[in-house]
């Protein structure tokens, strides 16, 4: 006779305490998972694992530079959950976060040697504007050309690339340059103030906690909130009740454009102070992950971003102690994810461990 | 005249060259989609084939197994892919994501020894015949092989797909996957070898880059590619011999702007680098417009999750 020692069913309704333990197991894994390709790479694993998690947040500055990575991570994270909510695949933050920055660049470089309290915030206004705009054009011919949103999101972000390198190497370079694709030092009016000396952390981070808490209010307070919800949940339901679909992608890809765009112009006129070819060291793309990692949930998404920050840190670090490439960091961010994703089969499944009984041998 | 002949010749070879990775990877992305699987990873398997197969090149000296390497490591991601989506029914827009992004971060790891290593002489097929025949030499002689098995594989795919019961079993599956589990084929199974199948493509799409077209390993050297296949599987409404034409074109797209570079028209670098990019957006745009038509040719449900009760 056959007997099951396992067994599997479906769940009636989601637990949701499960709901958020489980991105706290696929952190776990992922932990276990790098200990065994740092083993396999030749390293101590606890050692190494250390190296990555650890040591790099263990004095104040490190814990200032979480903070500065977390900043774009989460406000990026946080306009993507308008859009993944409302099932609206925008993957090319990582292009609105640079046109974000190219405007509000731009803007910083034409207010050159220009003193005022009103410069910084109409470069931040700019760069927001700048990333909206440019999360429009997927939006729109989405509603209106039926084109897939994940391939012309995704596709923007070379073109972006490609128009922030022509602009760095060519009518925006430093005049004083020696021909370096970079712009000039913006002005001091045109950065973000920094909030205690020596450290780099800057009061982007206050764009970023408003806008989390806007968002919280926007998604869970209002009818717009509830509309994109019930879309995400069921578009017919969605069509049933007469919401205006087309309006709502749009407003979702602007609320998620304009995020990416703060996110851009935060970090040029915060810690670069300047354009150059590498103004993010692919913020939209790791955003992805956070937003899932965090739920979709404004406060889940605020611990999710400090614990990627983390993987941004501990590659920079493993790279100085362990000599291993920076791009450790992305191996790990794309295994949180996959953990993530699987360990979520215990969201809708019950393994039940039937065990022997005595009788039934 | 002849010299401006042959030279138009060489172009067009050229332009096969360019298309032959974007025709392996959307012909195997294509028979996935068309099992009704979404694997959003081509970027990330291309990557991974590109530095398997030169890394194994490098340490074998062995070209047939670093491009057999190539597959089998595309294979292997795309196998995770498999175990998450089919047995674990994750959503496949995201653990596609999270494919392509650990991809190329693998990739780096893997290539962090292999950056400026010069590459092997890959064997080129015919090599007198392109030289001796002016116009038509160089478009048809003096290949690799996996050129010629890239320019065969779009009309194998139709065939299979449309004339062989494997092919039905495969757009059953896509296009009704429940009708399908209750004629009794295994829906999860054929979904399964769909996505290991288009893993070994994409891997043999990114080993021609990094041991023939390009001959090294540079880090992110696909560039987008995967994205643009899996575009060109859109734009071909999921027809194999489509996705040829669609390749072609794109290849066209990329060599004509590396001319233009090189005249050195006065048009800025980026702007035509950035020509491939756009396109794709304007051809998604005229394609999708018409959403019967769309509609009519997508794997019913592509990008669905089939849960069958045991």
């Amino acid at each position: 006779m056959e007997v099951q020692l396992i067994k599997i069913e479906k769940r009636n309704d989601v637990s949701r305490s499960i709901y958020f333990l489980t991105p706290v197991l696929a952190i776990f894994l992922t932990l276990f998972g790098g200990g065994i390709i740092f083993y396999i790479l030749g390293f101590n694993p606890i050692e190494a694992l250390k190296f990555f998690f650890i040591t790099p947040i263990s004095d104040l500055y490190g814990l200032s530079e979480l903070l500065v990575k977390a900043t774009p991570l989460c406000l990026i994270a946080i306009g993507l959950s308008f859009c993944f909510k409302s099932n609206n695949w925008n993957i090319g933050a990582e292009g609105q976060l640079i046109f974000g920055g190219i405007v509000g660049g731009g803007v910083a470089l034409l207010f050159y040697n220009h003193d005022g309290f009103y410069v910084l915030p109409i470069i931040i206004l700019s760069g927001a504007i700048g990333g909206m705009l440019f999360a429009m054009i997927p939006a729109i011919l989405k509603t209106y050309f039926n084109t897939n949103e994940i391939l012309v999101s995704l596709m923007l972000v070379y073109v972006a690339k490609l128009l922030l390198d022509y602009l760095v190497v060519g009518p925006w370079s430093n005049p004083e340059g020696f021909n370096f694709p970079e712009t000039r030092q913006f002005s001091e009016s045109a950065r973000m103030p920094i909030l205690f000396g020596g450290l780099r952390i800057h009061a982007g981070i206050f764009i970023t906690l408003i806008t989390v808490f806007l968002s919280w209010l926007i998604l869970y307070k209002t009818y717009l909130g509830f509309q994109i919800k019930v879309s995400g949940l069921s578009l017919k339901t969605a069509k049933y009740a007469g919401y205006k679909g087309k309006t709502m992608i749009i407003i979702v890809f602007m609320i998620s454009g304009a995020c990416a765009g703060l996110a851009g112009v935060g970090e040029i006129t915060g810690p670069i102070g300047q354009l150059h070819r590498n103004i993010s060291p692919d913020y939209g793309f790791t955003a992805i992950i956070v937003a899932f990692l965090g739920r979709l949930n404004p406060v889940g998404i605020i611990f999710a971003s400090l614990i990627v920050a983390l993987t941004y840190l501990g590659a920079e670090t493993a790279q100085i102690f362990l000599q291993v490439p920076k791009y450790t960091g992305q191996v790990f961010q794309g295994m949180i994810l996959f953990f993530l994703l699987g360990s979520d089969y215990l969201l809708f499944f019950k393994i039940k461990f039937l065990g022997l009984k005595k009788n039934e041998l | 005249m002849s010299f401006d002949l042959n030279f138009i010749g060489i172009l067009i070879g050229a332009i096969m060259a360019s298309s032959v990775p974007l025709i392996l990877a959307a012909s195997g992305e294509l028979i996935a989609e068309r099992s009704g699987v979404l694997n959003l990873g081509v970027e990330g398997m291309m990557i991974i084939g590109a530095i398997s197969g030169f890394a194994l090149m490098v340490v074998t000296d062995n070209l047939f197994f670093a491009v057999l390497g190539s597959m089998l490591s595309g294979l292997i991601l795309s196998l995770i892919f498999g175990l998450l989506t089919q047995s674990l029914l994750t959503n496949h827009v995201a653990t596609g994501l999270a494919l392509t992004i650990f991809g190329i971060g693998m990739s780096a790891m893997i290539g962090k020894n292999f950056v400026g290593i010069p590459g092997k002489e890959f064997p080129l097929l015919f090599l007198n015949l392109k030289e001796s025949i002016p116009f038509l030499g160089p478009i048809f002689f003096g290949h690799s092989i996996i050129l010629y098995f890239a320019f065969v594989l779009p009309f194998l795919t139709n065939y299979v797909l449309k004339k062989t019961k494997t092919g039905l079993i495969i757009r059953a599956v896509g296009d009704s996957p429940t009708s399908a589990s209750n004629q009794g084929i295994n829906v999860t199974l054929v979904r399964y070898s769909c996505i290991l199948y288009g893993g070994a493509m994409c891997g043999l799409a990114g080993a021609y880059l990094s041991l023939i077209y390009t001959p090294q390993w540079i880090e992110n050297m696909t560039g987008g590619r995967g994205w643009i296949a899996l575009a060109l599987v859109v734009f071909a409404t999921w027809s194999p011999i489509k996705v040829l034409i669609g390749a072609l074109i794109f290849g066209g797209i990329t060599i004509l702007q590396l001319h233009m570079q090189a005249v050195g028209l006065r048009i800025p670098v980026q702007l035509l680098s950035a020509l491939p990019y756009i396109m794709t957006i304007i051809v998604l745009v005229v394609i999708s417009r018409d959403s019967r038509k769309i509609k009519l040719n997508t794997p019913t449900s592509l990008g669905q999750i089939f849960y069958k009760e045991k």
